[in-house]
């Protein structure tokens, strides 16, 4: 297994230098002198030298990149223009809510399609069916910002139950900030793992074991339930891994729209503050993220799915 | 006499198995016609309305009008009136053919595109293959809005970022789904023999392969053409794509989101358009990917 997971971790290699690349390109393809843009009205010659010696700007060409991919590494990601503060620690500060929305987003997401998909599955074709179906088209082509603010219209204003944005102090209150951020992403996900769980139960009910289960005289609900819903949760993982990226650009749009001080939120404003070397550092993070999360997939899959394991073994 | 009894029933039982795969076929089949037909009845509406918008709206789209502030939906505003006293019925007619207008920029000039690359990656294979599947790879893993903002980062807020943005990144889904068809397809007999006849790779991709990849990309660019709308309408949301006054239906749902409370109509019902047309798109991919046999969806 460390053997197949160190594999993954090699294969990443490539998205990590992709990323590195993208990143160190940020700042350096702004047309006209990137520093001067950056500064604005700040730009004495001072402050330009300053920024160009933080962000090592002043190097040959050469030299810049070989210390872009070391400084990257040691995690000095240099100095927010706005700021003024190391880019480091205000990312820092704003991962932890960003993780906590993409896991309560997920779990929402589960709670809703696993029950639907497994509906869908069985009532085949049937009214049930064509009413998920066609619920996840339309919830398919809805946008994420005005889904979020349409439940602040409907459960912060017209209901008055949950709160309409922010980030609470506390489990119990980050919980109820996020509760509307996180349904707003896990609405849009639940179709994707639906459509996913429906094709994949239709194919475990279909199969030779389930029709033994059925004729060995065990109930219906049981066959379903615990024999073939258990074969078919198995891609749900890497449809979550896949995902990871959509998930992301979600949190980009609903922290903005709720704001929830993660790092979609950053990344926004600082576009529009024109703070480079944020943008520059976030760029890494998100790209450590999903890689992160496609190993643990990786993993989650040898840990659930014995064949996976076995095919390791005889690789 | 048992085994006759027994040989029987399950003749009949053969019988009624196929009777329900038939009948399970037919509903599918049906449900695809319905689908189809109302999803090109809605894309076909809105896009009729969007390009004769300079006919049917009765405003002018940026007419400021401070006397005419926030008023609700009636017989002389359809859709009521922003913050700005504009028209929400003229600006969503002008907005939906920016839209489409757009998006269908977005979706197919990177479609052709990728399939070109995918195209020639699956023919050559060797080295080509290996650094295109590399790169595809890298820019699949990472989220998308996040490149397409890097790209507005560098270019300052506005459509030139968008369209550049989406240009550079979203080739290479269809690069993928490409160059694994011609993985494929490329074994088969009719390329073997159009290759053996001495055909250039030129005209053996431009003429033989290209005809039977362009359906599978067809299909899936149903499903981007739903998120490419969704990206546009976000960005322009956030402020970073189609900036004001011109109108776009994501940024007409901003201009009401601080007045949610007293005017729910400004941010509601350009949100409404954006998902009613998304999901008529969705419903005529669905259908052309049920007729066939793929998938429809951007993953799994």
């Amino acid at each position: 297994m460390w053997g197949f997971l160190g594999r993954r971790v090699l294969h990443s290699i490539w998205v990590l230098a992709a990323i590195i690349i993208v990143s160190f390109l940020v700042i350096r393809l702004i047309p006209g002198d990137p520093v001067v843009q950056m500064l604005g009205l700040q730009a004495t010659p001072e402050n330009i030298a300053a920024v160009n010696e933080d962000l090592g700007l002043d190097l040959p060409m050469g030299q810049q990149i070989t210390s872009f991919v070391q400084r990257a590494f040691q995690g000095d990601l240099g100095t927010s223009i706005i700021k003024r503060a190391p880019v480091n620690d205000i990312v820092f500060d704003r991962l932890l809510p960003s993780v906590y929305l993409l896991l309560y987003a997920t779990v929402l997401a589960l709670i809703i399609s696993v029950p639907l998909g497994a509906l869908s599955a069985i009532y085949r074709n049937r009214v049930p069916d064509q009413i998920v179906r066609l619920t996840s088209m339309v919830s398919f082509a809805m946008p994420q910002f005005w889904l979020g603010l349409m439940l602040i219209l409907l459960f912060a204003i017209q209901l008055d139950v949950l709160p309409s944005g922010g980030y609470g102090e506390g489990f119990g209150g980050i919980l109820l900030h996020l509760t509307l951020p996180a349904l707003t992403i896990g609405l849009y996900l639940a179709p994707q793992l639906m459509r996913t769980l429906r094709s994949s139960l239709i194919e475990a009910i279909d199969s030779d074991y389930v029709e033994a289960a059925r004729s060995r005289g065990y109930r219906e609900s049981r066959v379903v339930g615990k024999l073939a819903m258990r074969n078919a949760l198995v891609p749900l993982i890497s449809v979550l891994s896949i995902n990871i990226g959509f998930l992301i650009s979600g949190t980009v749009i609903v922290e903005v729209v709720f704001q929830v001080p993660g790092l979609g939120a950053l990344l926004v404003q600082s576009v529009l503050n024109r703070d480079y070397p944020v943008i520059q550092g976030l760029i890494l993070v998100f790209g450590a993220m999903v890689i992160l999360v496609n190993i643990l997939a990786d993993a989650a899959y040898a840990v659930v799915d014995p064949r996976v394991r076995a095919g390791m073994a005889a690789e | 006499m048992r085994t006759l009894a027994w040989a029987g029933r399950r003749a009949v039982g053969l019988r009624g198995e196929a009777a329900d795969l038939l009948r399970q076929a037919q509903t599918e089949r049906r449900w695809s016609n319905v689908t189809l037909g109302v999803g090109i009845a809605i894309v076909g509406a809105l896009a009729v309305a969007g390009f004769f918008a300079s006919v049917i709206a009765p405003a002018d789209p940026n007419a400021v009008d401070l006397t005419q502030r926030l008023l609700s939906p009636s017989g002389k505003h359809w859709m009521g009136t922003d913050p700005f006293g504009r028209d929400i019925f003229t600006r969503t007619l002008y907005a939906i053919r920016l839209d489409l207008i757009v998006v269908l920029i977005i979706t197919y000039v990177p479609m052709v595109f990728g399939m070109i690359v995918g195209a020639l990656a699956g023919y050559f294979r060797g080295w080509v293959d290996a650094v295109t599947i590399r790169v595809i790879d890298a820019f699949i893993a990472f989220p998308f809005i996040v490149l397409v903002i890097a790209v507005v980062a560098i270019l300052g807020p506005g459509l030139q970022g968008v369209y550049i943005g989406v240009l550079a990144v979203g080739w290479t889904l269809y690069a993928r789904l490409t160059r694994g068809d011609m993985l494929v397809l490329r074994e088969q007999q009719f390329i073997l023999a159009a290759r053996t006849l001495g055909y250039s790779p030129r005209r053996v991709i431009l003429r033989h392969a290209i005809p039977n990849l362009i359906r599978s990309n067809l299909v899936f660019s149903m499903a981007d053409i739903v998120l490419n709308l969704l990206l546009l309408a976000g960005l322009s949301y956030l402020g970073l794509g189609v900036q004001a006054p011109t109108a776009e239906l994501g940024a007409m749902v901003a201009d009401g989101q601080s007045f949610l409370l007293q005017a729910w109509w400004v941010t509601t019902l350009p949100g409404v358009v954006i998902v009613v047309l998304g999901a008529g798109f969705s419903m005529i991919g669905d259908s052309l990917a049920d007729r066939l046999g793929q998938k429809f969806g951007v993953v799994g």
